[in-house]
């Protein structure tokens, strides 16, 4: 049995922690509404990237000679794996969930008789994926210290994918992130970056689908077209990083809201079971001094 | 004058403006051309150089250095990565981006790489002299 200091000391050693993950919960929202802001705000330019790009490539795909951004090199043989995780734990399962996606899938394509490459991205990702897969991993990107993503960020990644896919070093490009859904769901996705997926919505592409099929292009198609799948990369990248960091902070809130609450229960059991032991020690003291008393 | 149309400058990470304007001189890659509203819809790439917005009386001068720009005859949509107020930048700002420019200019490999720095550096050289 523990003794009663020991037990105070535990419940202030609690409420200690109790203070931190508080605060901690509360600086993951402030900077989830930042996160937040910049995955908005950073929407319209992927929206027409995407738009354009979409009615663009319809035109284009079916052509030969088509960039091997969109139509691929031919093979499937050698995929590369750009796995992006948070630089930084105590978020629940939110580095091991996309590291769990990645992992099944680079076991999958293993077991195909594929080649894998893991490009990480943020220290957790490459610790986790290390134990197992550390001969996979071909190079590993940080951004400690980092406060603000911006795009010449995802540039700076975009460009190191571009040269090792102009180097014939993969065919197949996957991005791995975590998508925003809400505060408290957040989903690791996977998706293909080279050759591009080119999606139209279906009612976006409808209305869009008139009015685009009556631009001209300049300098041609293909320039454009060229010129916008090596952006798309780029607009692609970042908007992983932006959706990762919100889902980041989204997890990291609620991680620490639970922990707040554990704490807080921890306390409660610890308070009673204190002040029990305190009174049943008292009644033991008082046995003892009135059974003295009547023995005199 | 058909009126106005509306103008939007993009970038990755926000909407930089978004403006009724009267007349864009957008720096394409195949040749400046000013946009008034209704004008035919084109889709072209830019090259670094200086967008010339007129919107009522205001006038404004936004330095882009590539992207693409998308023409409705609503609407003008230019998408670009970096630009600046030719107004507002510092000295400072636009030296760093000439000193980084210079160095890609030295490191682009093939011909188009170096042909786009190289117009990147002239244009960035042009304003600086002209801003100092």
């Amino acid at each position: 049995m523990a003794s009663l200091k020991d037990m105070r000391n535990r419940i202030a050693s609690v409420k200690a922690t109790r203070k931190i993950t508080k605060a901690m919960q509360m600086v993951a929202a402030a900077k989830l509404r930042r996160a937040q802001e910049a995955a908005t705000a950073a929407r319209p330019y992927a929206e027409r990237m995407a738009e354009v790009l979409g009615s663009l490539a319809s035109k284009v795909a079916d052509k030969n000679g088509a960039s091997p951004l969109l139509v691929g090199t031919g093979k499937d043989q050698v995929h590369l794996l750009i796995v992006m995780t948070a630089e930084r734990g105590l978020c629940g399962g939110f580095n091991s969930n996309i590291a769990k996606l990645a992992r099944a899938d680079a076991n999958r394509l293993i077991a195909n008789g594929k080649t894998v490459k893991i490009l990480t991205v943020g220290r957790k990702g490459a610790d986790n994926l290390r134990r197992d897969l550390g001969r996979n991993i071909v190079e590993r990107k940080d951004f400690q210290g980092v406060r603000q993503l911006t795009f010449s960020h995802a540039e700076g990644l975009a460009k190191r994918v571009l040269e090792m896919f102009e180097a014939g070093e993969f065919d197949i490009a996957t991005l791995y992130f975590s998508e925003f859904k809400s505060v408290i769901t957040q989903k690791p996705t996977a998706l293909q970056l080279i050759p591009a997926t080119v999606s139209e919505a279906p009612g976006g592409a409808a209305a869009k689908g008139a009015a685009a099929a009556v631009h001209e292009y300049e300098p041609s198609e293909e320039e454009v077209l060229g010129f916008l799948l090596s952006r798309n990369i780029s607009t692609q990248i970042f908007r992983g990083l932006l959706e990762n960091s919100a889902s980041f902070y989204g997890s990291q809130m609620t991680a620490m809201d639970n922990a707040t609450r554990n704490a807080g229960d921890m306390i409660n059991k610890l308070t009673i079971k204190y002040n029990r032991q305190r009174q049943a020690n008292i009644t033991k003291e008082l046995i003892e001094i009135i059974s003295g008393a009547e023995a005199v | 004058m058909a009126g106005t149309f509306r103008f939007e400058l993009v970038s990755p990470e926000r909407v930089l403006l978004s403006v009724d304007a009267d007349q864009v001189v957008v720096p394409g890659d195949d040749g400046d051309f000013a946009v008034l509203a209704g004008h035919a819809p084109v889709i072209s790439t830019l090259r670094p150089g200086v967008l010339d917005v007129t919107a009522g009386s205001v006038h404004k001068r936004l330095f882009v250095k590539s992207g693409f720009v998308e023409v409705d005859p609503s609407r003008l949509t230019v998408l670009a990565e970096t630009a600046y107020d030719l107004d507002d930048v510092s000295a400072a700002t636009m030296a760093e981006e000439l000193k980084t420019a210079e160095a890609e200019l030295l490191a682009a490999k093939d011909d188009s790489a170096k042909r786009r720095a190289d117009t990147l550096v002239s244009e960035l050289r042009r304003l600086s002299t002209r801003a100092a």
